[in-house]
Order: structure tokens, then sequence, then C-alpha cells
């Protein structure tokens, strides 16, 4: 049973979801995707516990064994984005119940949770394959689902942003591929252990082009600034419940990939040394964390200013990763965790006042401090976590980022990491003043969010101040991770 | 430094212990506070039992660490080579010992205030207050800066609500301001300091002769560090990030009594000592004049801020804006302590810290006090008040004498070995800024006295018409302020004078400090 683990972590949702769809009973559907969402966590919990305790997990799929056949192949790195995804999932999944019924058209609730499902097989597929081709059809299976999910949106505007996103996500995939169809040309091999042992002894120009797609492919669909243009839209108008999923997962896979593109399959020599990555990540990710953060201050939609602020936080991800030494990498790991605990919570938020109020422009925010207290305390929690205030996961990834930029001897980068802070603590404190210093205005009938609402966000809340006070866990694993990547460790 | 034997080893443990319920005494007084919502005599009784038993705690801890003993504990440690560590040493203990002994002092006087003025959400307010304290403590016994780091967050943001307590536009205006400067500071300055120091010395502990002091870090780039510390530490007010200050004042007056003149900014001027003597290290400071050019905005701070509150006093403007400014110069005597680098600053410094509290609380007592009797907010409106408050006014003309640095009052002595620290460095000029302030002080708390005692009250302009922005008119009648406030404000000033007799007990507190570091 254990060792089929790694297969069965992608066949029981994929499984799940047609049953979903077909099933056409809305809380049937639900209660489906509720228990394989569990099933899935505890699936993942047991990868990660195998993966600490014996190391990498190989798995030949249909008993092909590689480099034939399809590898499952899960390291440290991918049993911890694996728990990522599958705990936000089953987080995710009870608050979705209210929050979908509201918000997506009756009929068609089955089919989110069918989309839902498969958007969750796709992204837990990326993160377990050892093969490159099998992760870009798990890569098409999570976007495709991912566009469904966005067009279910309550505003028309959905249907648009969907399309927006169709259309970026689909350039990003065919790069992607265009880089996997030009290694297997100069390789003959797809899988990626086969091919981090191949690549090196290939010196062409074929290579660096690869890279290149590869780069740019993966920096869309990852929402690498300038190229994030289709998240905003896409984050404000989807279903509260597939925002808060696909801001929590979504871009964290595609960091996932990014990582394992140029640390596992081209290596750090090549990706770093030869191909200077560094210069364009580095730049990118600075600017992008301040026009981002910037741009969010401006916003009058709430969930579109979290969206900005996403954006923003995929920058510093980016740039830990692009320092490319062990607490650089580290706080990039460490941030994917970290920055799926936090910003789950303030989209959570937003999706409760979305189901009590109606809206989620900033005028709507008035006086729910009190009407609302415990959805918006959780906000604030968020946003505390957000900014990087101590005993908050936000914390721990600021001071491996600025720790990593202050041992390379980049200071200015260490200073516009905490200046970024100092952004955040604007578009935060802009909703905080509008909650608790305005006079409520409208329906006197608002009331807080049911529970089913509130329990997923507040146990959300409270893993970000545990793994704030003790991420031995988390840093732990991002640490070792990171060795892993960086060749330091097997 | 504590070879002992098990049973010494035992009691440093259970200090350890002890100073953890510190913490997490005033945590449970916010927590019965806010279960006897409904029952406002038992809440504020529990707030007065929840300092009796906080004031108890921290006497505890005393004997042992006047024995040289330094009972500490490790709470958690989020990240590797980062835990978070409660110590209890000297200097902390003493800021403890001040913040804890006035909170229930303040207790009484709020509960005098909180009624009198009948202010909306009190619970909210007795709930935030006792956090505050327990931050505070916390930043008093912090192990390490990142423990102190926490605290020091801690203390930021659950001041905020106290601070913005009327949810007004002016109060959300004064948070915004309160808010962006702390925060700025301690994440953009004083976190990147501590980034730096991990970074150096391969840990944050707070060490007796200082982490830094093998590090072989250069003149220029201790100096360039320090002032990361000492402008990141905002809560010290040095300019130019003092706006902060002014800007708090917008809170009820007990707010602005244990917090903005004890609680928040010596938790600022005590983190400044406690990194120049654990972090630094007093020898590494001195080593080629590091700190001295930090000594310059800090002397800046002490004349400007004076001089404002002069103008204030000449235009007879508002008083809690003028105690504010007072205050910010005050800090800066404590900053310049540290940075003289030698034990008597630290001394002087140390001493301040209890000494300025006593007497600036009382200050701020008695502007709370002839507010809720009198509605009198500015300082034009104190003529003759004394003789209507003689308790208050009293008080008060004791307070100034202890700001002015005059004997009998506790005031004194800090200035005294302040001067001696400055003195013993070399540092003329600062010589010069600290007699010349105390020059401006008299200048700006004398006539007030004067005022209040010596003139004969002036009737009200009778009306000024809707929509003028002046102060609202002075009550007509009226005598001294509910007598919580009266007992509260003359027990701070008794306190002045008493901290003028019974010097030694601090002094010798810090000398331990200076003789072990």
């Amino acid at each position: 049973m254990t060792e089929h683990l790694p297969v069965l972590q992608v066949v029981v949702p994929l499984l799940a979801a047609p049953v979903a769809a077909l099933i056409r009973w809305k809380r049937g559907a639900w209660l489906l995707t509720l228990l394989t969402t569990w099933a899935v966590l505890a699936m993942a919990i047991g990868l990660l516990r195998e993966v600490l305790d014996h190391g990498t997990v190989s798995y030949a799929l249909g008993g092909w064994s590689a480099p034939f056949g399809i590898e499952y192949r899960v390291d440290l790195v991918s049993a911890y984005v694996l728990l990522v995804v599958a705990a936000i999932g089953a987080v995710v999944t009870p608050y979705a119940r209210a929050s979908v019924e509201r918000e997506v058209d009756p009929g068609r609730v089955p089919l989110f949770y069918s989309a839902f499902l498969l958007c969750l097989t796709g992204l837990l597929g990326i993160t377990v394959t050892g093969d490159v081709f099998n992760l870009f059809v798990f890569l098409e299976i999570s976007s495709l689902a991912a566009y469904g999910l966005i067009a279910m949106g309550p505003d028309r505007r959905a249907l648009h942003a969907a399309y927006k996103y169709l259309i970026m996500g689909s350039i990003g995939a065919t790069f992607i591929v265009i880089g996997i169809g030009m290694m297997y040309v100069m390789t003959g091999s797809l899988n990626m252990v086969d091919l981090a042992e191949r690549l090196p002894e290939i010196s062409s120009r074929t290579e660096s082009v690869a890279f290149a797609f590869l780069t740019v492919g993966i920096s869309l669909k990852l929402a690498l600034f300038p190229l994030h243009l289709w998240l905003p839209d896409a984050y404000t108008y989807a279903p509260s419940t597939a925002t808060i999923f696909l801001a929590s997962t979504a871009t964290k896979v595609a960091v996932y990939m990014l990582v394992r593109f140029f640390f596992t399959i081209f290596g750090l020599t090549f990706s770093f040394e030869t191909m200077t990555l560094h210069w364009v990540l580095t730049p990118l990710a600075i600017l992008g964390v301040l026009s981002a953060s910037l741009t969010a201050i401006y916003q009058q939609n709430i969930k579109r200013l979290l969206a900005y602020s996403s954006v923003a936080q995929i920058g510093y991800m980016i740039l830990g990763i692009s320092l490319a030494t062990l607490t650089g990498l580290t706080a990039g790991l460490l941030h994917l965790f970290n920055h799926a605990l936090m910003k789950a919570v303030l989209f959570m938020a937003m999706g409760a006042v979305m189901h009590q109020v109606g809206a989620v422009r900033i005028e709507a925010m008035r006086g729910l401090g009190r009407k609302m207290p415990w959805t918006m305390a959780a906000f604030v929690a968020g946003g505390l976590s957000i900014i990087g205030v101590p005993l908050t996961v936000g914390f721990i990834s600021k001071w491996y980022l600025v720790l990593g930029a202050v041992e390379q001897g980049m200071w200015l980068v260490a200073f516009l990491v905490l200046l970024g802070s100092l952004l955040a603590l604007v578009y935060i404190w802009k909703v905080v003043e509008t909650a608790y210093f305005k006079e409520y205005i409208g329906d006197l009938s608002i009331r807080e969010a049911p529970l089913s609402l509130l329990v997923p966000m507040w146990v959300l809340v409270l893993a970000n101040v545990y793994f704030g006070v003790d991420a031995s866990l988390t840093a732990g694993v991002a640490n070792r991770a990171a060795e892993i990547l960086l060749g330091l460790a097997p | 430094m504590m070879q002992g034997t098990a049973m010494q080893e035992g009691a440093l443990l259970g200090g350890g212990m002890t100073a953890l319920l510190c913490v997490l005494v005033p945590l449970a007084g916010a927590l019965i506070t806010g279960a006897f919502h409904h029952r406002p005599n038992l809440r504020e009784a529990f707030t007065l039992v929840t300092g009796g038993i906080l004031l108890g705690l921290v006497l505890q801890l005393l004997p042992l660490v006047q024995a040289g003993g330094r009972p500490s504990l490790t709470l958690a440690e989020p990240v590797p080579g980062l835990p978070i560590v409660l110590e209890v040493e000297p200097l902390g203990l003493l800021f403890a010992l001040v913040a804890s002994s006035l909170w229930i002092v303040t207790s009484l006087y709020s509960m005098g205030y909180m009624r009198g003025h009948h202010e909306r959400n009190q619970t909210r307010f007795y709930i935030f207050f006792a956090i505050a304290i327990a931050s505070a403590v916390g930043v008093a016994f912090a192990g390490n800066l990142f423990t102190l780091f926490i605290f020091y967050e801690a203390l930021t943001l659950c001041t905020f609500p106290l601070v913005t307590h009327h949810q007004t536009e002016k109060a959300k205006r004064a948070g915004r301001v309160y808010l962006g400067i702390l925060l700025t500071t301690s994440i953009g300055f004083q976190l990147l300091a501590i980034v730096w120091t991990y970074v150096l010395a391969g840990t944050v502990d707070f060490r007796p002769g200082g982490i830094l002091a093998d590090a072989g870090l250069s003149g220029p780039m201790t100096t360039a560090l320090l002032a990361l510390y000492v402008f990141g530490v905002g809560k010290a007010a040095v300019m130019p990030f003092h706006r902060w200050l002014p800007a708090a004042m917008v809170a009820p007056t007990p707010v602005s009594a244990l917090l903005h003149a004890v609680a928040v900014v010596k938790a600022g001027v005590f983190s400044i000592l406690k990194i120049a003597v654990y972090v630094f290290g007093l020898d590494a400071l001195s080593v080629g004049n590091a700190a001295g050019w930090l000594i310059y905005p800090a002397g800046f701070t002490v004349l400007a801020a004076s001089m404002v509150a002069l103008q204030i006093a000449w235009r007879q403007g508002n008083l809690k804006r003028l105690l504010a400014y007072s205050t910010i110069s005050q800090l800066s005597y404590i900053v310049l302590g540290a940075l003289v680098a030698n034990g008597l600053g630290i001394i002087g410094g140390g001493m301040h810290i209890a000494m300025h509290a006593f007497g600036k609380i009382t200050l701020f007592f008695a502007a709370g006090s002839v507010y809720v009797a009198g509605n009198r907010t500015e300082i034009s409106q104190l003529k003759g008040v004394g003789r209507r408050m003689p308790w208050t006014m009293g008080a008060f003309a004791v307070a100034s004498l202890s700001m002015i640095g005059l004997p009998p009052t506790g005031g004194f002595f800090s200035k005294w070995y302040l001067m001696l620290g400055v003195w013993e460095a070399d540092h003329l000029l600062v010589f010069a800024v600290l007699v010349l302030s105390t020059l401006l002080n008299a200048a700006y708390f004398v006539p007030i006295i004067h005022m209040a005692f010596f003139q004969t009250e002036e009737p009200e302009p009778p009306d000024r018409g809707p929509g003028h922005d002046g102060p609202s008119p002075v009550r007509p009648d009226h005598g001294e302020a509910p007598w919580p406030m009266v007992v509260a404000l003359t027990a701070t000033a008794a306190g002045t004078v008493l901290l003028f007799f019974l010097a030694g007990f601090p002094l010798s507190l810090l000398e331990t400090l200076v003789r072990g570091g």
C-alpha cells in the first residue's frame, strides 16, 4: 500500500473528479471532494514521513522502469510542496461549501468541485512526477481546470479574466513544451534524473535555447513580473474558493517547476554560471516586489489588492531562489509554504465578506470591524503576517530572506525587501482603518460569517502563528530541501 | 557567571519561571478583565490585584539579581540559533520594577479618569493596557535581540488601539503617524541591524562584554550599525523619528502617562542601553570614537525638543504636547548616557529611566486631572488653578523640579551621574548641552507653576460662536479631581521625592551591571 502512495496521490483525486460531476447533487459533490482532499492530505503526510525517514521514493508507473517508463519520484522538495498543496486543499474544502453555494450558479456547483479536483490532481501530479512530459500533461490538466474554475465566478468579467488567463497560460505552456521538446531532441530522454545526467555532456546552443524557452514559459505560469498581467483579473473575479486555492497553490507549484528545472535538471552550474540566471531573476523579483506592492496600495477592490500583493510575494520567493545560496533557497522555499498560509487567510476573510456583504470593494469594509469581528480579526492577523511581524510565519520568511541577502553583502536588496514589508503595511492598513475607523453604513442585518467559513480561516490563522513560533519543522524541511537542490546532500 | 551549588541553580531556574509569570500575569489579567465586561467594579479590582501580583513577582526576582544571578528561561526556538529567551539582568529588572509599580498607580488613576470623563469602550482599554504591560515586561526581560524585537513590536501593536481609543478622524491620523514611524524604523532599520549583527556574531544573545567585541568590526562600520540601532529603536524618539510621540497624545491621559512617559518610551531607551552594553560592549563603542558621531543627533534632540517645549509654554499651548516634547528631550539624555560609553553614563541613563518615569507620570497625571476636573487642556487655562486644585498642582511642581534636575527629587541624581559620565568621556560640548537644557527645562516649567499658583483666574471670553477651533470652554466651578486620581498623583510625586533619598537602591543595582559587564 505504502509503496503505491506516489501514484495514489494523483489517481484518487483524478477518479473522484468525474464522479463529482456525475453526482449532480451539490452536497454530495462537496462531501466527495471533502473526503478526497482529506485522503490526499493523509497520503501527502505519509509520503513526507516516508521521505524524511528513508529518502527519495521512486515509483515506476505500470511497472515500466525509468528512463523508458514514467517515473514518479518524490524527494524532499516534492514531498514538501505536495504537503503545501494537499494541506491547502484540505482546509479550503470545508470552507468551500457555503462560499461556493453563494457565489456559483447552483447548476454548476458539482462541476465546480469536479474542476477543483482536476486542478488539485494536476498540481499534485506536477510535484510527484519525475518525467518532464508527464509534468507538462499535469500542468495542462491543472491549467485547464483553473480556467474553468475562474470562469465560474459570480461576475461576468470572470469570463474575460478566464479568457485572458487562457491565452497567457497557453503561451506559457507552449513555451514549456517547446523547451521540453528541445531537451528530448538533444538527449532522447524525458526522465528528469536521466536528463540531469545527459545534459552536461551536451553543450550546444540548443540547450541554451531550451533553457530560455523554459524560463519564459515558467515565469508566465508563476506570474513573475512583468509576466503577471493575467493574475490580478483572474484572482479578482474568480469565485472566492477558487481564488483561495489557486493563490495558495498554483503559483507555488510553478515556483516548484522553476526550481526543479533550474536546479535538478539543468543544474546549478549551468543555470547560474553559464546562463547567469540570477542577473535576470533578481532584478525582476525586486521590481516585482516594489511595483506590485505600490500598485496594491492604489486598489479599491480588496481581492485585486491581495492579488497584487501575491505578485509581490512571488517576487520574494524568486528573489530567495535567485540568490542560489543555501540561506536564499531556504528562504524561497520557506516562503512558498508561509505565503500559502497567509494569503489563504486573507482571501478567506474576503470570501467571508463576499458571503455576508456581497462586495469586497474598500467601501464595503466600512465598520466591518464591529459587524464581523472574527473575520476582520483574521484579516488583521493575516495582514500582520504579510507585513512580517514577529511570531507570524511572515517574519520567518523575511528573516531568512534578509539574512540571505546580507550574507552575500547585498545591502540594497536587504533594504528593498524590508521596504516591501513597509509597503505591505500601507496596503493592509488601508483596509484595517476602513474596517475599524469608519462608521458602518450598510444593511443592519449583516452578521458575522457562519462557522463553516470562520473555522478554516482560524485554523490557518493559528497555523500562521504556530509556524511563526516554531518554524523548526518548516525551516528544517526547507533547509534540507535546499541542500538537496544545491547538491549538498543526496 | 554563577558557578554555584545545585541550590543556586534551582533558584535560577525558579527565577526564570518567575520571569515568565511576570509576562503571563498581565495577560491573564487581560482575560479576566474581558470576562468581567459588565461588572466595572470587579473588573477594576482585578486590574489592581493583577498589578499587585506582578509587582510581587518582580520583587521576588530582586534578591536573586542583587546577588549577581541572571535567571533565564528559553521558551521556544522558532529558527535554529534564534531562541525566544527571557533573562533577568539588573537593567531589565529596574525597568520592570518601574513599569509594574507605576502600573498599579496608573490603574487607580485610570478608574477616576475613565469614569470621571465617561469614556467609551473602557473594557477594551483595560485589556489592551494589560497586554501593553505584559509586552513592556517582556522587553525588560528579553534575553536576546530577537526576543527584544518580538516584544518591542508587540508593544507597538497593542498600544495602537489605546492611542486611537476615541476612533475619531484625528485619532486615525495620529494612529497612522504612530504606527508608521514605529514600524518603519523597527522593520527598516532595527531588523536589518539585528540580521547584520547575527551575520557578524553568529548569535543575537545579550552577553556581558558584548557579542560584537570580537567581531573585528571597524570604527565606521560600528558607527553605521549603531546608527541603525539608535534610529531603528524609534521608541527612543531621537530626531527625526520623534513625531509619533506628540501624535500619541490624542490618547486618553492614563495612556499618555504610563505608556508614553514610562512603558513605551522607556522600552526604547532601555533597548538602546542594553544594546550598547550587551551587544557592542562599552569598550568597542569607545574605540575610535565609534559612538561619537551619534552623540550629535541625540544632543540636537535634547536641545531642539526643549526649544519646542519652551515655545509651547511661551504661546501657552497644549499642556500634553509640551510634556511630550519634554519627554523627547529627556529620552535623549538616556541615549547620550549610552553613547558616552562608560560605566557612569550607563548608570546615569539607567537611573534616569526610573527618575524620569516617576516625574513624567506625575506631570501627565496632573494634566489629566485638570482636564477631568476643569476641562482644562491649554496652558493658558491654568491661571489660578493651583488654588482650586492644590494637590494636583503641588504634585506638578514637585515633578517639575525632578525634570529640571533639582534636589530633593530623584531627577537630581540621574542627571548628576549622566554629567559625570559625560565629563569622564571628555565630551565638553555634550556637557554644555546638558547644562543648557537644564536651564531650558526650568524656563518652561517654572512659568507654568507660577501661573497656576500666583496668577488669578480670568473669566473665559463668554461666547466665541460656533465652529471656533480653540479649546473647549473651561468648566466654571470645580475643585479637585476624583479621589483616585489625586491619590495616584500624590503617590507618584511622593515617589519622586523618595527616590532622592533612596537613590542608593537603583545605584547599587546598576553598579552590579557595570561591574559584571
